[in-house]
């Protein structure tokens, strides 16, 4: 993999959601329009054949950037890029928009019950036009057999499956428009873990053999350890943290990522033995409505100072990880 | 399996065989809808054909009476009509308008459910708020509302031609807003589901996705409505034809019959409205007891 | 003597293609001041033994045999009214989601009230200050002022608190935790356990914590018993169940858990998925997805029985 091709770029990209009441209520309430800033200013690129992660906690805006990143909204500030144009105009040309494709988290909603598995997976096909009459079929039997199902599974309807089996179904129709970049968000949050294991498998697996970009999204470091090459660390709409996944598991730079590598509970530690030091980070995640001033992680942060109550912190780069803290900017971190 | 194979082993099938009060509507609901849709064939008489009526056959009480005749076994009206052959005859006029006004209903709400809930915004408020509106007044108020205006906006011989779709119209408008207050509902739901956000990513047409994606799962409740309010649909023509804005009585639907029959009433002849009144009451209640069985059936929580 | 004894515990729903069977011979104990770790994947039986022992069985499921103890006495055949004074008195139970365990119309320190005092003989005023203690106990800052507030206005952390001190006031003996901080964000998680954690230890309370993540339970628990099927596949000390495995499929599921410490390039994986109940396999539930099945295994069913340093349900030890 010499070819270090830029797939999706973001660029400061911000959305806002209007989140107020309806115009009758909040004119007898009195108050005003109140907007939820769910992702702010957030950079990231994409490089063709790897896996850059978003992790976080919920609210943290990481599921936001998985739909922008596939136009199911569009950004209020910024831009994203695909192949080196803008997302809207790119998804105008279906050559560029089947070149991306999704993957959900619950294996339950994202099949429709009324259709059958074969019809599920040949939508894309035929909404894209890529293969006629029989041949459409043929290819479904193909993608269900690489996928780990059987060619006959496609008579059936998604309630005679497993949620792994569904999952697995998923997979097949995001593949069958043969995209290049696939958003997966949350994709095995809803499965047991040795369902899990099969599903994180598989998508390596497809990684390997069809150069597949992922861009991951996930609330499982564990999980995104295994999936990635490129890990974006999140909080409030921001991202806090940004650089080689081995880089920031080895040495976590920013306060946040170090608490929640430190507060996830590890079967390393049966028996009380051998146990990392556990501290469980101390309050909440306040309200994505109205952040707190400054460093949006300034009240849980044992680092704040009065610089961080006041001033937003810019990404500053520490060897090849980039962190938004003013602590790890003035050394301070350590 | 085949189909009919795999119907029969379904859950509702099941749910079906094991409820004494649906078997019974059913059977009931299989009479009435046998006789009126065999009338042409099995009625003793054709109340329709003027130039078989007999004016020394009018009144003749049932058959059961010392006075009854065995050629009309539930009597006959004043005009010498056949009373079973007149409701085996109307239940089918009811049976089309009612049919007819629900299907309307059904796809009016059906398209303004869709289209509110899909879009939201300005056109959903709009179209809810309209909705909400008409339902503030009872149906049958809008019926007689609507069927005024019609009826007076058209030329005379064509209103006369076209009466039972006027009524059809009447009473179909009269019951679109539940029809699409659920529908709306169910999309709003589903709209939001991860299998419709993957058709949006693939960049279908929102027209596409709403009749292939979102339609085949809002339809359910649909069904259970339906049903329910084609009972009420045909009480809202009986009581329209019982009023008088209805059908004429040379096409006489069930309502039609129990007004003509109701001026006797006093006067002793009560079968001329007893008998089209009981048909009515056993048509309607087998409808709603096999709609209320249905939506058991469909509800996974009482399952 | 043991706080709880299941003994071949079965539960059954009926219907109408005949008589499933939930449960198969489930058999436990809880010994003072014990934390059990229930694990298994969604649909092995691990929710439902918790419903069974606690006489809160979902229609039509029902008990088909066995019986549970406690503190040596039945209560799996105990009258609805009986039953539901031993729940809460004896036995406190935490839910997955703390909104359908608080009640939205009364104020939390209502709802600790009376619990309390349903089954403890305290005065108002002594209720009311011990309401405020819990609360302090479990971490509610500004427990005086905000014992008047009401279940919304918590965060779902903060609520799972309030639960956690509902199931304590009591005093029971034993609590039931289903599932407490799989609706919780991974650093509220942390909390949540530490705080359970220690206060059934400051109680010496026993604690059945049911729940599908293998790292909560490796952080909180004594002892282990994995589920799968219906049935207890494996039992043994936390250490020696995620470190030594004996079973098939533990060891499949210990090494199907991505961890933090180390990137491999394939995780270990069971093929296959758990038989529905309605389509069981004979023998060892397990056989169609075991790497390691022979025939004894196809045809005959296996009890736990030492293994190695802990119990499994595997013919390999016999």
């Amino acid at each position: 993999m010499t070819e270090t091709r830029t797939i999706l770029e973001a660029i400061e990209v911000t959305r806002t959601f209007d989140v107020s009441r309806p115009w009758l209520q909040r004119t007898l309430a009195g108050e005003g329009r109140r907007v939820l800033r769910a992702v702010d200013a957030v950079s990231f690129a994409v490089t063709l054949g790897r896996t850059l992660s978003l992790v976080g906690e919920s609210g943290c805006g990481k599921s936001t950037v998985g739909r922008l990143a596939v136009g199911l909204y569009a950004p209020s500030g910024g831009e994203i890029r695909f192949e080196g144009q803008n997302l809207s105009a790119a998804r105008a040309q279906p050559a560029l928009r089947r070149r991306t494709n999704m993957i959900f988290q619950d294996p339950y909603a994202s099949l429709n019950p009324r259709w059958r598995v074969s019809d599920i997976v040949a939508e894309p096909i035929r909404a894209f036009r890529l293969l006629k009459g029989r041949d459409v079929q043929d290819r479904v039997g193909q993608l269900l057999t690489q996928v780990g199902l059987s060619p006959r599974d496609g008579e059936k309807y998604p309630h005679e499956f497993s949620g792994g089996q569904r999952q697995r179904v998923s997979i097949a129709r995001a593949l069958s428009s043969e995209p290049e970049f696939l958003v997966c968000d949350e994709p095995t949050s809803a499965l047991d873990v040795s369902v899990q294991a099969q599903i994180l498998n598989l998508m390596r697996d497809l990684q390997e053999r069809m150069q597949i970009t992922y861009l991951f999204i996930s609330h499982n470091l564990a999980v995104v350890r295994h999936m990635s090459n490129l890990l974006g660390v999140m909080y409030l709409g921001r991202i806090v943290e940004y650089g080689p996944g081995e880089s920031i598991f080895g040495n976590p730079r920013h306060p946040y990522t170090r608490l929640l590598l430190d507060a996830i509970p590890d079967i390393g530690m049966a028996g009380g033995t051998n146990s990392r030091a556990r501290a469980p980070i101390g309050g909440e995640v306040p309200s994505p409505i109205s952040p707190p001033s400054g460093c949006t992680f300034h009240p849980r942060c044992p680092l704040a100072n009065a610089r961080c109550r006041a001033e937003v912190p810019r990404h500053t780069l520490d060897g090849d990880v980039l962190a938004a803290c003013h602590a790890v900017e003035e050394g301070r971190g350590a | 399996m085949s189909a009919i194979a795999r119907w029969l082993d379904s859950d509702v099938a099941y749910s079906f065989r094991r409820s004494p009060v649906a078997l019974m509507a059913a059977l009931v609901l299989a009479i009435i809808l046998a006789g009126a849709v065999l009338a042409p064939w099995i009625a003793p008489h054709n109340p329709l054909d003027l130039a078989s009526l007999n004016l020394m056959d009018s009144r003749i009480p049932p058959v059961w009476d010392a006075e009854g005749q065995r050629s009309f076994p539930l009597g006959t009206d004043d005009q010498g009509r056949d009373i079973l052959s007149g409701i085996m005859y109307g239940v089918r006029i009811s049976l089309v308008i009612g049919v007819a006004s629900v299907i309307f209903a059904i796809v009016a709400g059906i398209a303004v459910g869709l289209l509110a809930g899909y879009a939201g915004g300005v056109l959903d408020a709009v179209l809810m708020r309209v909705a909400d509106i008409q339902l503030t007044f009872p149906a049958i108020l809008i019926a007689l509302l609507v069927d005024g205006v019609v009826t007076a906006a058209l030329p005379q011989e064509m209103h006369e031609r076209l009466k039972t779709q006027v009524l059809i119209f009447s009473i179909g408008i009269s019951f679109w807003p539940q029809f699409a207050r659920t529908v709306r509902g169910s999309t709003l739901v589903e709209r939001g589901r991860e299998y419709v956000m993957a058709a949006r990513v693939i960049g279908l047409s929102s027209g596409r996705i709403m009749l292939t994606h979102i339609l085949p799962n809002v339809l359910g409740p649909v069904f259970v409505i339906g049903t329910l309010t084609l009972g009420l649909a045909i009480l809202s023509e009986a009581t329209l034809s019982f009023l008088g804005v209805g059908l004429p009585p040379s096409s006489p639907s069930v309502g039609t019959l129990i007004r003509i029959g109701n001026d006797f009433l006093f006067s002793g002849e009560w079968w001329m409205t007893i008998f089209p009144g009981l048909t009515l009451v056993l048509l309607v209640l087998s409808i709603n007891l096999l709609g209320d069985w249905l939506r058991d059936a469909l509800n996974p929580k009482l399952r | 003597m043991n706080v709880l004894d299941v003994e071949n515990l079965t539960v059954e729903f009926p219907t109408r293609r005949g008589v499933l069977r939930a449960l198969d011979h489930v058999s436990f104990s809880i010994a003072p001041g014990e934390v059990l770790g229930v694990v298994g994947e969604s649909g092995a039986g691990k929710s439902l033994t918790g419903a069974a022992i606690i006489g809160l069985l979902e229609p039509p499921g029902r008990i088909g045999g066995g019986q549970v103890l406690l503190q040596g006495h039945r209560i799996d055949d105990l009258p609805y009214e009986k039953m539901r004074r031993i729940r809460g008195k004896q036995i406190g139970a935490i839910f997955q989601d703390p909104l359908t365990t608080l009640n939205p119309l009364y104020s939390v320190g209502r709802q600790l009230i009376e619990t309390m005092q349903t089954h403890l003989p305290l005065s108002n005023a002594d209720a009311r200050l011990r309401a405020v203690r819990w609360l302090e106990d479990v971490g509610i800052p500004a427990a005086k002022q905000r014992i008047d507030a009401y279940p919304h206005e918590f965060s779902g952390g903060m609520r799972q608190r309030v639960v956690i001190a509902l199931a304590l006031c009591a005093e029971p003996r034993l609590v039931i935790a289903d599932e407490p901080t799989t609706a919780l964000d991974v650093s509220i998680q942390a909390q949540v356990i530490a705080l359970l954690r220690r206060l059934t230890q400051e109680r010496g309370l026993s604690v059945m914590l049911i729940t599908h993540d293998m790292g909560v339970i490796a952080e909180a628990a004594d002892r282990i018993a994995v589920m799968y099927a219906g049935r207890v596949v494996e039992i043994g000390g936390v250490a020696e169940v995620v470190r030594h495995p004996s079973h098939p499929y533990t060891v499949g599921l210990m090494g199907s858990i991505p961890v933090l410490d180390a990137r491999v390039e394939r995780l270990r994986q069971i093929e296959g998925a758990m038989p529905r109940l309605n389509a069981m396999p004979p023998g060892c539930p397990f056989n169609p997805r075991c790497p390691r099945t022979f025939d004894r295994c196809r045809d005959e069913r296996p009890e736990l029985m030492p293994a190695r340093q802990t119990a499994a349900a595997c013919w390999l030890y016999a």
